[in-house]
């Protein structure tokens, strides 16, 4: 299990005088599902491309399963299933003659073709649908044919271009509980890009959060959580009885407590601590009933959103450095003059 | 397979099918009138006759848009339908894509044209009743070849503009745009560049000149593949024809009147049958190159 399947080592693409992808450092075990976060044009794509060996890196290399994405892209494409997002058969030819030509495509045989192709078209319940021209299938049964596609070969590992988008509600569970299938039944490396939090969340053990090319945090979701509790942010969400004016200056009295804040019914009450004990003694204390409680900070909607403030901040911070220095250079030729 | 099928194909080809018969038909009603006895096999497929083109000049004219029917949406149309990124995670080099689209595009323009050829000269042999001699056959089928390499020219462009532009209908304009500057202006633009640099305003000049202006007016309309192609099949498809560059007075005597034999004629033609041959595969190369170095990406 401790096997590492995916690496890449200081990856790197460079157009021009833009940075996709920067010095990506990442190694993802055998039989995990990793997922790729990130906003549209953080280089989630990028990525994907470099590991398939579609798209030579301008620095550092990706391996996987010991072979070079760059330098071995057949045999690496032999053993890793893509499905790009919004993913396109032959219009002309019936679903189940795009799996024998995928089939052919690899080398397999005849045999082994037809006995996959019965078996996965039943595993994603396209069978009925399989003599259909894919020029009248639906997005959701695209997908679907697109994932049977993707398993015909056989792949150790299936990496997954926003698998999700486009989905309806339905189909997005059982997306969702495949994928979760592919790496718990099948032991394959899964590694899904997607902007979609909560589907991530669901599926994926662990997670690598994608800025401007950049990764700027990676692990488990509540190892995540728990690195934004040591950069000192806490969350409290609460509700409690009687919600009259008096509570918002109790609690901003606590000791912690950095300010506080009304969403709908709830109040938020941020700190730099865990002060849940203080509140909870706080509000028993002036007669208040605590209906609810509630740390925020676990889930990765939240992990996301201060992730992105955080680095946003910092590429402001950035670029308005860069700005004062210019404003003083620009200055201090004046008064040279 | 898909190429054949394809509607657009069938489209052309039924378009290919009535002019040819239709143009066998203006032969064989103007051989009759005519009363010439000398190649006739040949003539079936060079007389034109009551006001139909006759089945040369058809195939000159409508070839080059099979080759890009075939060739304009290659690569384009893999991306708009997005299989090509299905296509390139597959364990297979990049290349066989694109040779894959040229040779079906070669294989299936190879059938067609020799198919086209062949029926019109047993159509026509059933007609006349003249049995063709080998030489005719010969010429023949050395004209099918010329117009096969001909047409897979245009499949190489258009194939290669496919690579470059971003939709099917760029790539297609661009295509047809090269195709009728070829076509068209190519004697214009090859008039007036030779009487830049060989001017003949004059008795004195045009004494002087008239050599260099012509010959150069020759070299620059031999790069349009169209001119390349139509006195390559002129030269083949007439034995008559004795010679593809200026003949001087003193060339000229002492010479006797009659028809070249083919391996004669396929001497006046070889460098034609080289340009053309490179010029396709230069294409080829082009687009081979472009596909090589592009990134194949989803946006």
């Amino acid at each position: 299990m401790s096997e590492t399947m995916i690496q890449t080592v200081g990856l790197t693409k460079r157009y021009g005088e833009k940075t996709a992808v920067n010095q990506l450092n990442l190694s993802i075990k055998k039989g995990e599902v990793f997922g790729l976060l990130g906003p549209n044009g953080a280089g989630k794509t990028t990525t994907t491309l470099m590991l398939l060996g579609l798209t030579e890196p301008t620095e550092g290399f990706a391996t996987i399963a010991g072979k070079d994405c760059t330098r071995d892209p057949i045999g690496v494409k032999r053993s890793v299933g893509y499905l790009p997002d919004n993913v396109g058969f032959y219009g002309d030819m019936t679903g189940r003659e795009n799996l024998y030509f995928t089939g052919r495509l690899n080398g397999l045989s005849g045999e082994t073709i037809r006995e996959r192709a019965e078996e996965l078209l039943a595993r994603v319940g396209m069978t009925d649908a399989a003599d259909r021209k894919t020029k009248t299938y639906s997005r959701g049964m695209k997908q679907r044919l697109g994932i049977a596609d993707v398993l015909l070969k056989d792949p150790e590992v299936v990496i997954m271009d926003e698998p999700t988008l486009g989905i309806d509600p339905q189909g997005m569970r059982e997306l969702l509980s495949l994928i979760r299938e592919l790496s718990e039944k099948d032991g394959r490396t899964i590694l899904l890009s997607s902007h979609q939090l909560y589907q991530v969340q669901q599926i994926c053990d662990r997670v690598g959060i994608f800025v401007n090319g950049s990764l700027i945090a990676c692990g488990t979701i509540s190892e995540l959580g728990k690195r934004m509790e040591r950069e000192g942010k806490y969350t409290l969400e609460l509700s409690a009885e009687p919600d009259n004016g008096a509570l918002a200056s109790i609690l901003s009295r606590i000791e912690g407590a950095d300010r506080v804040e009304r969403e709908g019914g709830r109040v938020l009450l941020h700190s730099r601590e865990d002060i849940r004990r203080r509140v909870t003694m706080e509000l028993t204390a002036n007669g208040y009933t605590l209906l609810e409680l509630h740390q925020k900070g676990g889930d990765l909607d939240e992990i996301y959103s201060r992730y992105f403030e955080k680095a946003e901040r910092e590429q402001q911070q950035k670029e308005s450095q860069k700005h004062h220095a210019l404003a003083g250079l620009k200055k201090g030729l004046r008064s040279g003059q | 397979m898909d190429n054949i099928r394809s509607r657009r194909f069938l489209v052309i080809l039924v378009l290919i099918v009535v002019t040819s018969y239709a143009s066998l038909y203006g032969a064989l009603t103007g051989l009759a009138s005519s009363g010439e006895t000398d190649y006739l096999f040949l003539a079936l497929y060079t007389t034109s006759g009551s006001s139909i083109p006759s089945f040369m000049s058809f195939i000159a004219l409508l070839g080059p848009f099979v080759g890009i029917i075939l060739g304009f949406d290659g690569i384009t149309g893999e991306k708009s339908e997005r299989t090509l990124y299905r296509i390139a995670a597959q364990p297979i080099y990049r290349d066989s894509i694109i040779n894959g689209k040229f040779l079906a595009g070669t294989a299936l323009i190879f059938l067609m044209v020799f198919t086209m050829g062949i029926s019109i000269g047993a159509v026509g042999l059933l007609a006349t009743g003249i049995p063709p001699s080998l030489e005719e056959l010969g010429r023949v089928l050395v004209y099918l070849l010329f117009t096969s390499i001909y047409i897979c020219f245009w499949l190489g462009l258009s194939l290669w503009f496919s690579v470059v532009c971003k939709n099917a209908a760029a790539s297609a304009m661009a295509a047809i745009g090269v195709w009728i500057v070829c076509a068209l202006f190519m004697g214009l633009i090859a008039g007036i560049i030779a009487n830049l640099i060989y001017p003949m305003n004059n008795d004195y000049q045009a004494l002087m000149n008239s050599m260099g202006n012509y010959t150069l007016e020759l070299g620059i309309n031999r790069i349009s593949p169209y001119y390349l192609y139509s006195e390559a099949a002129s030269t083949i498809m007439n034995p008559s024809v004795r010679a593809v560059n200026v003949i001087t007075v003193e060339s000229l005597s002492g010479a006797i009147s009659g028809y070249l034999s083919l391996g004669q004629s396929l001497l006046l033609v070889w460098p034609h049958l080289a340009g053309l041959a490179a010029l396709m595969l230069a294409t080829f190369a082009g687009s081979y190159i472009c596909f090589m170095r592009q990134e194949i990406r989803s946006k």
